[in-house]
């Protein structure tokens, strides 16, 4: 354990200094500025604590955003819309649904690739082009051609974000493993009579698993990003998404970071989670350990 | 040698058989006037270079190649009726095994595919295991068995549904000498136990003349048959057999027949 953490932990206390190091550079000139409005002069020795402990710093230091991210989720009841269990929570239940909508939108555009020879000529160029084009572009046409179409709630145009940015790894390696199976497999179960649909349900989609979870795992960080640029155009008001712009429009850097670190712990927690699933489906498929 | 071809029906018949594959520069004639009468019960390997169609024409059998002349029936059936009444098992050369399928998994595919019962499955998973002698390995996942275990599964595989003919694309190709001459001697033996027609494409002479009744000798360009010989030797065969004179003569006489086959080189 102890071998895999040291070289971690050894980048993390390098990021860390980094950290201090530019909040120090970053927040001077605001006390410089400060003390010449007063007529002092301030040595180095003064600068740097109140380089640290500013309200509206231009970088804050790492340990006011871990205090501000702490009070954010300890310290505020889980309904308050200060709370960033609150946003979070917002966050990832968008998260659920793009990725639950972009799972099957991948899984059956590659179905049909597999099975049909003109999908692959007709949909996979557009395919990759839809990935060319900038999701934030592209938000802020989702959210109004949805209120367009008459649909108030929030929650779908997000999961529309989320799933255009979530479909594509999936579609990607679905089609690479549903054809995984070589011809020597395709042929023994042709020496069983076996049709398309034995073929797909017996060796196709079990051989598929593998290049299925390596997808998710980039799937799932992708719905995670298309939902808070879904959460990012004005008028959002939930969400971590919400919550950064917030931070950003009323010159809150405090907010910002605190949002931005919450949303990087929801990463990591939703990738351990695929990590967990992708172990159950190993035990259960005789991966060897 | 007469009374036993009229004892035993032919079970696969081939008269006049050619297959032309097309090609990016031009036409490969993989399968030349192929006549060939396998009786039921015979052991018959097919030996020669690569590119004689020996496997092209254990595919054909099977329907997974489909001649472009000649007649070829499979228990008086075409082929794809022949695959359709279950009349075959064909076991490559990997084992193929699922890895996601425990042995009993893999072995339960046809059975799952042809719609047998649960009940019936498992009892037929317990039979055949037991026939390559792999009780007690149902549970394990194929990366647990060595490669001739694996090998003896997908045998196993091949025998679930009760096919009477037994297809084999050098099944123990990849094995190494000792696990190939075990495996031999176990293959004799369920031969003489169910009473399988088997068809056995091997590159190696020691092992045709060892298990076979019947050996078809195969030369390249075009893919032809060059000499088919009845084997002398008794239906039941310990190792040592490979000895005898009998064994020696048959051998130079398979080897004299994929030199002649060489001479257009």
């Amino acid at each position: 354990m102890t071998n895999r953490a040291l070289p971690v932990l050894t980048v993390l206390a390098v990021l860390i200094a980094l950290w201090y190091a530019a909040t120090v550079w970053m927040n001077a000139t605001w006390v410089f500025d400060q003390a010449a409005r007063a007529g002092q002069s301030v040595t180095w020795a003064e600068v740097v604590p109140q380089t640290m402990a500013q309200d509206r710093p231009l970088l804050p230091p790492p340990h006011q955003v871990a205090s501000e991210l702490w009070k954010g989720i300890a310290g505020k009841k889980v309904t308050s819309k200060r709370s960033l269990v609150y946003h979070g929570y917002v966050t990832f239940r968008g998260t659920m649904m793009g990725l639950t909508l972009g799972i099957v939108l991948g899984i059956a555009l590659a179905i049909s690739i597999v099975r049909f020879r003109v999908m692959e000529m007709s949909v996979m160029p557009w395919a990759i082009i839809s990935q060319t084009i900038p999701i934030v572009a592209l938000a802020p046409m989702i959210l109004t051609l949805s209120n367009q179409m008459g649909i108030d709630s929030r929650e779908v145009p997000k999961a529309i974000i989320s799933a255009y940015l979530s479909f594509f790894p999936v579609l990607v390696s679905m089609v690479k493993g549903l054809r995984s199976p070589d011809q020597m497999q395709l042929d023994l179960l042709k020496t069983y009579g076996a049709g398309e649909g034995a073929t797909f349900w017996k060796l196709r989609l079990p051989a598929s698993m593998p290049y299925f979870f390596a997808s998710l795992k980039v799937a799932v960080a992708a719905a995670l990003i298309g939902t808070i640029v879904g959460e990012l155009p004005t008028g959002a008001i939930e969400g971590l998404g919400a919550r950064m712009l917030i931070g950003s429009q009323f010159g809150e850097p405090l907010i910002m970071w605190s949002a931005l670190f919450a949303a990087a712990l929801l990463a990591g927690g939703l990738i351990v989670i695929v990590g967990g699933i992708e172990r159950l489906a190993n035990t259960r498929m005789g991966v060897r350990p | 040698m007469k009374d036993t071809t009229e004892r035993f029906p032919a079970v696969i018949e081939a008269k006049g058989l050619n297959l032309t594959f097309q090609t990016g520069d031009g036409s490969v004639h993989a399968l030349k006037d192929v006549d060939l009468t396998i009786n039921k019960g015979d052991f018959v390997s097919f030996i020669g270079p690569s590119g004689c169609g020996k496997t092209t024409f254990l595919r054909c059998i099977a329907a997974l190649e489909h001649p472009t002349g000649g007649t070829l029936t499979v228990n008086g059936m075409t082929p794809d009726e022949a695959r359709m009444r279950r009349a075959y098992g064909y076991v490559f050369q990997a084992a193929g095994l699922y890895p996601w399928r425990t042995i009993a998994g893999n072995v339960q595919l046809p059975l799952e595919i042809m719609g047998f019962t649960k009940a019936e499955r498992e009892d037929r998973v317990r039979k055949v295991l037991e026939l390559v002698e792999l009780s007690g390995f149902g549970g394990k996942f194929p990366w647990q068995l060595s490669g001739g275990m694996q090998q003896r599964a997908s045998i196993a595989r091949a025998l679930a549904f009760d096919a009477d003919i037994l297809l084999m694309d050098e099944p123990f190709g990849a094995l190494d000498e000792i696990v190939r001459d075990r495996l031999n001697e176990e293959l004799l033996k369920l031969w003489a136990r169910t009473q399988k027609t088997i068809g056995f494409v091997t590159h190696s002479i020691p092992e045709a003349v060892y298990l076979s009744t019947k050996i078809v000798v195969m030369s390249p360009r075009p893919g032809r048959i060059t000499d088919v010989i009845e084997s002398p030797l008794p239906r039941e065969r310990p190792l040592d057999i490979r000895d005898s004179r009998e064994f020696i003569e048959i051998a130079h006489r398979v080897r004299e027949g994929l030199r002649a086959g060489h001479i257009d080189d």
